[in-house]
C-alpha cells in the first residue's frame, strides 16, 4: 500500500519535471513590429486656447503663464502637451503635490491636436518627435537603456521606486512617441534627455519596444525586479509547497497524527 | 554476489543495523532532509552548468541569438552563461533549477535550524553537530555568494563592487585582505576564476564532507525525539528506516526535485539578458543580493554613514554593519549551546527535546533574533518594499530603522510572556486547567489526551 502511494507520487513527480522542461522557452530573437499610429494632423490652435481656458488655466493660467497649482507651460512645446495629454496625465486629478499618473485620455484625437497646436503657440518648445523604431539599433539601444534609464524604470522597464515617494512605472505601454518625448521633456520627477543626440534617443526607443514586443524567456517573469521577488518566491512558493509535502509525508496516516 | 561481497567486506552487520536503525515520528525531523535534497539536486544541475561555463574575463563580441545584446562586447563568462541559457538544449531549465535550488537549499537549511534552535536539539550530546551545522549554513551562503556573481553581469558585479567595498573597510587588514581576494582593485580580471575555483571545488568538498560528518554524528548518537507517549531519555520511539523511514524520504526526495523543477521551468530567475553584461562604470538598480545576503545589504543600508576614530584609526562606516554585525550575529549563534548552559547551569544530556514554550527566555531570544533578521532583510529590498508599499524610500529607511531597536524587543516581551502563560496554563498554575477538545463523529466533543 505504502509502495502504490508512493508509484502514484513518483508519477506526479515526473510528470512534474517533464513538462515544465518542455515548456521552458528557449532562445527567440523576433523583430519588433510596431506600427505608428500616431497622428499627424495640425491641430488649431484658436479651437484648442477655448478648450484650454475651459479645463486648463485653472491650474497653468489664462494664458498658460503658470499658477500655485500648476507650472508654466510656455516652452514645453508641442511634444509637452501632447506627452501629457495623450497619457491622460493631464488635465490634472490628483491632490495637489501628488504624482501625475498615467489615464485613458481626456479628450478625443481632434480636441488633443487643437490643444497642443495652442501650447505649442505659446512659446519656442521642441516638437512631436519621429522616433524610427529600428531592429540594428537594438543593441545600442540597450547599453544606452541600462545606462541612463535602468535605475529608475528597472533593467526590463517594471517600474520602480525613484527618491521623494515618485514611481517610475513601467514602461509596457508607452508607444514609441511617448517614450520619445518623455525623454524630450521629463515629465514630473524624470531628468530631461534632450542632450541625447536623435540616433541614440530612437535606438533607446527601439530597445523599450522590443521589450515591449518579447517575451521574456524563462517562464513567468515575477516582476523582474530582481532577487527580491525571487527570495519572496523561493519562501513561499518553494520553500512552501515542500512543506505542504513535509506534512503530508510526515503525517502518520495510520494513526491520524 | 552480494554473499561475495559481505564475505569480502562484512557489510551485512552494519547494513542490518542502519536498516534498523529508528527515526521519530515527526515532520519537523523532515526538514534537514529537504535541504540535503536540495542540496543533491544542486549538485546534480551544477554539474551539469559546469560542462558549459567558462570561468574566464577576457571579452568576446556577443553573436549569440539575444537581439539586444549582439555585437556588445561581453566577457567570456557572461557569454557562456548567455550560450547555456539561450543555445543549449536545456540549459536555461537547469540554469534555473539550480537558482532556485540555491535559494530553496539555505530557506531549508534556515528552517531546519529553527526546529533545532527552538526545541532544544542542540543541547549536550547534539553540540557538536551544531557547531558543524553552522559552519554548513555558512558555507551554503559561501556557496551562494560566489555563484551569484559567477555569470558576470551587471547586478553580480555591482554585488562583487559592495563585497569589496565591505572587505576594505576592515580596520587594518582590510586593503590587503581585499588585494589577496580580488588580486588587485576592484574590477579584476582574476576575481572570475577565483570565485569558480571556489564554487565548484573548494567550498563543495567542504560542505558534502560536512554533510556526511553532520549525518554519520546523527547515526551515531541516534535521533533526539518530542516528549511522545513512552519516550524517554534512553530509548527513541519512531520507525524504522526500512521500510517506513526509507519510502517516505524517497517520496520526499522526489517531491522536493519536483518543486524545484516546476520553478525552474516555469518562473523566470535572474535574467541576466535584461541586466546586461558587467560594465565598471554602470552599477544597476535595483540592485539586490539573493535573500539570504539580504540582512546584510539591510544592515549597510540602514546604519548611518558615520566614520569612527579611534586610537587614530578611522573605522569606514561599512565595517560595523557590514563585518562586526555579522560576526557578532554568528558569534552568537554559534556559541548559544555553551552560552544557554552556562546561564542555565544545565549541563545534563538531553535526548528528549523541549516544546518551544517549555522555555520561555530561549524561545523569546530566538524570536527577537529571527525580527532583527527578518527586518533587516526587509531593509535590503527597502527600494522595492518602499514601491510596494507607496512610501517615500527615505520615509521607508526611517520607519525600519526606529522597526529594528522596536520590533524585536516587542516580540521578545510578548513571546516571553506567551510562553511563560501557556507553561504555567499547561501545569495548571493560577489558571483553570485548559483541555483540548476533540469533535467526534456523531458531532459531539469529547476531551482529547493531553499530547
Ligand atoms: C488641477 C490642476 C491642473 C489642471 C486642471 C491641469 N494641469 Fe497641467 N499640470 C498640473 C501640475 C501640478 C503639473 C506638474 C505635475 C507633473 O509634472 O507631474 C502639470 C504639468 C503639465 C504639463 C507639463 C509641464 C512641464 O513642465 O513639463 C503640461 C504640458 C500640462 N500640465 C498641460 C495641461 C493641459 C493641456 C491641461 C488642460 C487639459 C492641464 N495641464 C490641466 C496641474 C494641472
Ligand atoms: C530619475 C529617474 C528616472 C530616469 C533616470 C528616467 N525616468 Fe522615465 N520616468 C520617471 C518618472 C518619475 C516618471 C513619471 C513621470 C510623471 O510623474 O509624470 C517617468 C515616466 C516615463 C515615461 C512615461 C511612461 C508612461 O507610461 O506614462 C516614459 C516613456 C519614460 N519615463 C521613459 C524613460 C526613458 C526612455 C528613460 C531613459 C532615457 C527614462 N525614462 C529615465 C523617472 C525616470
Amino acid at each position: 500500500m505504502p509502495r502504490l502511494r508512493l508509484y502514484a507520487l513518483a508519477l506526479l513527480a515526473a510528470a512534474a519535471v517533464i513538462i515544465p522542461g518542455a515548456v521552458a522557452p528557449g532562445a527567440r530573437s523576433a523583430i519588433p513590429r510596431i506600427a505608428s499610429t500616431h497622428s499627424r494632423m495640425e491641430g488649431d490652435a484658436a479651437a484648442g486656447q477655448a478648450v484650454f481656458l475651459a479645463r486648463c488655466a485653472s491650474c497653468h493660467g489664462e494664458v498658460g503663464q503658470g499658477t500655485a497649482l500648476g507650472p508654466s507651460l510656455i516652452g514645453v512645446g508641442a511634444a509637452g502637451a501632447d506627452f501629457e495629454l495623450r497619457t491622460g496625465r493631464m488635465p490634472f486629478g490628483g491632490a495637489p503635490g501628488a504624482q501625475a499618473v498615467r489615464k485613458p485620455p481626456a479628450f478625443d484625437d481632434p480636441t488633443i491636436r487643437h490643444l497642443v497646436a495652442y501650447v505649442a503657440s505659446l512659446g519656442e518648445g521642441p516638437s512631436i518627435p519621429e522616433p524610427r523604431v529600428q531592429t540594428a539599433s537594438v543593441p545600442s539601444g540597450q547599453r544606452l537603456f541600462i545606462a541612463n534609464c535602468a535605475p529608475c524604470h528597472g533593467a526590463t522597464a517594471h517600474g520602480g521606486a525613484v527618491g521623494g515617494g515618485a514611481l517610475a512605472p513601467a514602461l509596457d505601454v508607452a508607444t514609441p512617441v511617448q517614450v520619445a518625448e518623455a525623454m524630450l521633456i521629463g515629465p514630473g520627477e524624470m531628468p530631461v534627455f534632450s542632450g541625447l543626440p536623435q540616433g541614440q534617443r530612437d535606438a533607446v526607443v527601439s530597445y523599450v519596444a522590443f521589450l515591449q514586443a518579447q517575451p521574456n524567456p524563462g517562464g513567468v517573469s515575477i516582476g523582474a525586479i530582481g532577487p527580491v521577488p525571487e527570495g519572496f518566491a523561493a519562501w513561499v512558493l518553494g520553500l512552501g509547497l515542500i512543506l505542504i509535502v513535509v506534512l503530508v509525508v510526515g503525517h502518520d496516516w495510520r494513526r491520524g497524527r | 554476489m552480494l554473499t561475495w561481497i559481505d564475505e569480502r567486506l562484512g557489510l551485512a552487520d552494519w547494513a542490518r543495523a542502519g536498516l534498523r536503525k529508528v527515526f521519530p515520528d515527526h515532520w519537523s525531523f523532515l526538514l534537514g532532509e529537504v535541504a540535503l535534497f536540495c542540496l543533491v539536486v544542486l549538485v546534480l544541475t551544477g554539474v551539469f552548468l559546469t560542462l558549459f561555463y567558462v570561468p574566464d574575463a577576457t571579452t568576446v563580441t556577443y553573436s549569440g541569438p539575444w537581439l539586444p545584446l549582439r555585437g556588445q562586447t561581453v566577457s567570456a563568462a557572461y557569454d557562456s552563461v548567455m550560450r547555456l541559457s539561450f543555445e543549449v538544449r536545456a540549459g536555461l531549465v537547469m540554469r534555473q533549477i539550480h537558482h532556485w535550488a540555491a535559494l530553496v537549499f539555505v530557506a531549508a537549511i534556515v528552517v531546519h535550524l529553527l526546529r533545532i534552535f527552538f526545541t532544544g536539539a542542540f543541547r549536550r550530546p547534539r553540540e557538536i553537530n551544531w557547531l558543524i551545522g553552522i559552519g554548513l549554513l555558512l558555507l551554503a551562503l559561501a556557496m551562494g555568494i560566489t555563484g551569484y556573481s559567477l555569470p558576470d553581469d551587471l547586478l553580480s558585479g555591482t554585488g562583487l563592487r559592495v563585497i569589496y567595498s565591505v572587505v576594505i573597510a576592515i580596520p587594518f587588514i582590510g586593503p590587503y585582505l581585499a588585494f589577496l581576494v580580488f588580486g588587485g582593485e576592484f574590477p579584476t580580471s582574476e576575481i572570475i576564476s577565483r570565485l569558480f575555483v571556489f564554487h565548484v571545488m573548494l567550498l563543495p568538498a567542504l560542505l558534502i564532507g560536512g554533510v556526511l560528518v553532520h549525518l554519520a554524528i546523527l547515526v551515531r548518537q541516534k535521533h533526539s525525539q518530542y516528549a511522545v507517549p513512552r519516550a524517554t531519555e534512553h530509548n527513541v520511539v519512531g520507525r524504522a528506516f526500512w521500510p517506513s523511514q526509507a519510502f517516505k524520504s524517497t517520496g520526499l526526495a522526489i517531491l522536493t526535485a519536483a518543486v524545484l523543477a516546476l520553478m525552474g521551468g516555469l518562473v523566470q530567475i535572474n535574467p541576466i539578458w535584461s541586466y546586461g553584461p558587467f560594465d565598471a562604470t554602470t552599477v544597476s538598480s535595483p540592485a539586490q543580493p539573493d535573500w539570504y545576503v539580504g540582512w546584510l545589504d539591510g544592515a549597510l543600508r540602514l546604519f548611518p554613514p558615520i566614520e569612527i576614530t579611534a586610537l587614530g584609526v578611522t573605522i569606514p562606516s561599512p565595517f560595523i554593519p557590514g563585518v562586526l554585525l555579522p560576526g557578532i550575529a554568528f558569534g552568537i549563534m554559534t556559541l548559544w549551546p555553551f552560552l544557554e548552559a552556562w546561564v542555565t547551569g544545565e549541563h545534563a544530556e538531553h535526548q528528549i527535546l523541549d516544546g518551544p514554550r517549555q522555555r520561555p527566555l530561549r524561545t523569546a531570544f530566538g524570536v527577537a533574533g529571527l525580527l532583527v533578521f527578518v527586518i533587516l532583510t526587509l531593509a535590503g529590498g527597502n527600494d522595492v518594499v518602499a514601491l510596494i508599499f507607496g512610501v517615500p524610500v527615505e520615509a521607508m529607511t526611517n520607519i525600519l530603522r526606529v522597526a529594528i531597536v522596536v520590533v524585536p524587543l516587542l516580540g521578545f516581551g510578548l513571546t516571553y510572556r506567551v510562553c511563560t502563560e501557556m507553561r504555567d496554563a499547561r501545569a495548571g498554575i493560577g489558571h483553570p486547567r485548559m483541555v483540548r477538545l476533540r469533535r467526534t463523529s456523531a458531532g459531539g466533543f469529547e476531551e482529547d489526551d493531553p499530547d
